[in-house]
């Protein structure tokens, strides 16, 4: 085990442990912070595998952005449901679906990657950053389509019914 | 370092994304659970693209993405949410149905500004359902 092998196993059982508090909390708003917690940690976690760009870009768009709109979110409709949780059976169900995922996924990823240790090698920022705008432009450029594209209707949804109102 | 450990963390966040999409009730709480899936995704994609040959960085460069569409999705979804509690009064996904017309007026309305507004709406029904049927 390597200096890496033990940061790694420290900054994912926080990351654990917080996304488990994220779902599993009855107050709304500390489930939204647990999963502020959760993607900080995730963010570390990248930056222990030596992917800084997409660590940052994690920490500014989930923890800065996303995040505050789920928080805002959660406080405009708070009330908005008398029980967060569905009733025990159905959590049972819900946890026993989640770790058959859970050792689903991991028996295959780790059965097709091993456990033998490599070389952490990844690409620099600076080739990151000539790869998004050689290889792979075309759907970056897609991708401020799609942005726009859920802006408009976001502001479309959200002010349904609005019009009318303001009207009388 | 071994890719062992990255991808049973990514395993995990996956089950518990599944659990807190199916265990919640809360509309945006349900939503937490689907930012954790999204979240598995792009660390199995940091971790095969940081310990394995990549020529073209598409790990780190689809992680991007994917944290790119994963805000548009919040952002889309939330307002649907917000949406749905202006009509119901409630984000609770195990209620009932509740039978919205084409004009935006549902036929159970809580919230006490709605309420306040019903008779004088009720004045502006008939231009606004014409308006509906011209769309």
């Amino acid at each position: 085990m390597t200096s890496r092998d033990v940061l790694f196993a420290a900054v994912g059982l926080i990351t654990a442990a917080a996304a488990v508090l994220a779902v599993t909390n009855r107050k709304v708003l500390h489930a939204g912070l647990w999963l502020v917690v959760a993607l900080g940690g995730l963010a570390g976690c990248y930056l222990v595998l030596g992917a800084e760009l997409v660590a940052l870009v994690q920490l500014l768009v989930y923890v800065g952005a996303v995040v505050v709109l789920i928080l805002f979110a959660l406080m405009l409709t708070r009330g908005g449901a008398d029980e967060v949780d569905t009733a025990p059976g159905h959590r049972w169900l819900a946890g026993a679906v989640g770790a058959g995922v859970t050792v689903l996924l991991g028996g295959t990823l780790v059965a097709a990657y091993g456990w033998e240790s490599r070389e952490v090698a990844g690409p620099s920022s600076r080739s990151i950053g000539e790869q998004i705008f050689g290889t792979w432009v075309w759907p970056f450029e897609l991708l401020s389509l799609l942005l726009l594209a859920a802006l408009v209707a976001a502001v479309a949804v959200a002010t349904t019914g609005w019009g009318r109102r303001a009207e009388r | 370092m071994s890719p062992a450990l990255p991808l049973l963390l990514a395993a995990l966040l996956a089950g518990i994304g599944t659990y807190g999409v199916l265990a919640r009730r809360h509309a945006v709480l349900m939503l937490i659970g689907v930012e954790l899936l999204l979240a598995a995704a792009g660390l199995v994609l940091v971790t095969v693209g940081q310990l394995g040959p990549d020529e073209l960085a598409s790990g780190a460069v689809l992680t991007l993405f994917i944290i790119t569409i994963a805000a548009a999705e919040i952002v889309v979804a939330l307002a649907v949410v917000m949406a749905m509690y202006r009509t119901r009064g409630d984000v609770d996904l195990t209620g009932e149905a509740s039978s919205a017309d084409l004009t935006g007026e549902a036929t159970n309305i809580v919230l006490p500004e709605a309420a306040d507004a019903t008779p004088s709406r009720s004045v502006h029904a008939g231009p606004g359902s014409g308006e509906g049927d011209a769309r």
